[in-house]
């Protein structure tokens, strides 16, 4: 199953069927989950209308988790079943990661201020998170530091994988630690533990995030299967301009 | 085992006859620390409470000083393909060069500690927290470090790289080590700190020389 | 109108953060897209053949 999209020419046969659907699906849902979110939904009754910056912050948060354990799912199959494909599936979701990373961070901030009073805690959950973005920078400074980029993708899988210990610590630093960030509420056992006029716009930006990345990832890869084809090119002329340095000097000697 | 003392005794000797390391790390870590006192003034108070963080921070920085050329010497003259030829497991000779960094820095880190503790009003009840803290976390400083140093091998800028991988996963270590002093010099049960450098210490010995040479071979292949 | 930009009080808050999302994405999605472009523009550079291909109707995405 993996190795029917191997191919790169086939992956972008597929990735032309899906593309145009995701750019559509995360104009759908940001739509409607930015009417869900800002217009027909109450403000909460403890954070008044800061509430609508969650719908943002925890889609964010929950794909910087989703990308890093992408990542590291796509660096495990490129190292284990040498897949063609899964290197450049985690160089492209790396950068996306970072960003949503990013943007949890700097939303749960915008959201400390008024709420906690503080822009930034140094709790298990906010430090996890921070580590996290350093762990998506060095993955791409480490996969861009070679000259030769086959060496570039295996250092950072590694690193990747050696970085997953990270996700399970953020899940669940609200559980082992009584942190200042608020226990998770959506995914729990026995349901979510908020009112369906604020699950509704939640899961509609978490739909929209999701559509987003799928959407970025595809355009990222064509442009790294593209990167990877100069780079055979370039490869062979190189031999071949080599080879035909050695004939010359064969006929000359 | 007669392989793994082998290369460790000759990493050591060679760390002997080159003679400048060692000094370099201790005295990196003394000047970075003594650094503070003029950063945040010379208040007794004040050292005193920052004194555990700063001696690991600082710590942390000169374990990391020598990481880059861990590797790299043996990468760079070719003595690692040999190595990897060798009927040994590499993960026993990573085991051994790691060894032999943090006898070499490491533990001279750990006898200047206590002076540096002195010189920062470290109150007497943290000094032996500080020094057990102190020998269970650095082995796996060197530990984490040796993926780093593997994974750097052949990169351009390795230097300032390998600090943007190994400082963030210094970080457990660095939260363990410094609340199992402060615990200390609150008068708390410092154990259960001690106990989780412990264990982020098995942990890093059961994984990282596996990691390491993995990422080592990927190194010689390419 | 106005109770909605204000945000109960907490429009300096709301409002950067939605706009702090949204210059992210769209400066992302518009990164991607240059990289795509240019990355194809220098495939098809380096090998003539495939300058035909490049413009069939399923690049346009």
């Amino acid at each position: 199953m993996i190795h029917r999209f191997a191919n790169p020419t086939r992956f972008v046969r597929l990735a032309d069927v899906i593309q145009p659907w995701a750019a559509g699906m995360t104009f759908l849902f940001f739509v409607t989950g930015l009417y869900f979110g800002l217009f027909a939904s109450p403000a909460d009754y403890q954070q008044g209308e800061t509430v609508r910056i969650m719908y943002i912050h925890v889609p964010a948060a929950w794909m910087a988790l989703f990308c890093y354990t992408a990542m590291a799912a796509a660096c495990g199959t490129a190292l284990i079943w040498k897949h063609p494909l899964a290197d450049l599936a985690a160089r492209a979701t790396a950068p996306i990661g970072a960003c949503f990373t990013l943007l949890a961070l700097v939303t749960g901030s915008l959201w400390g201020q008024p709420m906690w009073g503080t822009w930034w805690v140094w709790d298990a959950r906010l430090t996890s998170v921070l580590i996290l973005f350093f762990l998506y920078l060095g993955y791409m400074a480490l996969n861009n530091a070679f000259d030769d980029a086959e060496r570039g993708f295996k250092a950072s899988a590694i690193l990747a994988l050696v970085g997953f210990v990270n996700v399970p610590i953020i899940k669940f630093s609200v559980d082992w630690w009584n942190t200042l960030h608020q226990p998770a509420s959506v995914l729990k056992a026995g349901g979510p533990a908020i009112h369906a006029s604020m699950l509704t716009p939640l899961i509609l930006m978490a739909l929209a995030f999701k559509a987003y990345y799928l959407w970025v990832l595809l355009i990222r890869m064509r442009g790294e299967i593209n990167a990877m084809k100069v780079r055979a090119l370039r490869m062979r002329q190189v031999q071949q301009a080599d080879m035909a340095d050695k004939v010359a000097a064969g006929k000359v000697g | 085992m007669s392989s793994f003392i082998a290369i460790l005794s000759r990493d050591l000797n060679l760390a002997y006859r080159q003679g400048m390391d060692s000094v370099m790390v201790v005295m990196f870590f003394v000047i970075a620390v003594v650094l503070f006192p003029f950063g945040v003034g010379p208040e007794a108070n004040i050292l005193a409470r920052i004194a555990a963080g700063v001696i690991w921070v600082a710590a942390l920085l000169a374990s990391m000083l020598s990481l880059e050329r861990l590797f790299d010497a043996d990468y760079e003259d070719g003595s690692l393909e040999i190595l990897i030829l060798q009927p040994i497991t590499l993960e026993i000779a990573v085991a051994a060069k790691v060894t032999a960094h943090w006898l070499t820095t490491g533990l001279p880190l750990i006898i200047a500690a206590p002076v540096l503790a002195i010189l920062l009003n470290l109150p007497a009840d943290g000094f032996a927290v500080l020094i057990s803290a102190l020998a269970l976390g650095t082995p796996s400083l060197s530990l984490i470090g040796a993926i780093g140093a593997a994974l750097i091998l052949g990169a351009r800028r390795g230097g300032v790289l390998l600090s943007l991988l190994v400082l963030p996963l210094y970080i457990p270590v660095l939260i363990f080590g410094v609340s199992a002093v402060d615990a200390g010099l609150g008068g708390f049960p410092f154990k259960s700190h001690l106990l989780a450098l412990g264990g982020l210490l098995l942990a890093t010995l059961a994984l990282c020389p596996w990691v390491s040479a993995s990422a080592l071979k990927q190194a010689l292949r390419s | 109108m106005a109770a909605f930009f204000d945000m109960g009080g907490y429009g300096g808050f709301v409002w950067p953060a939605y706009a702090i999302v949204a210059f992210v994405m769209v400066g992302l999605w518009t990164m991607s897209r240059r990289f795509q472009r240019t990355s194809s523009d220098e495939l098809a550079a380096l090998n003539p053949r495939t300058r035909r291909r490049q413009q069939e109707p399923n690049d346009e995405t």
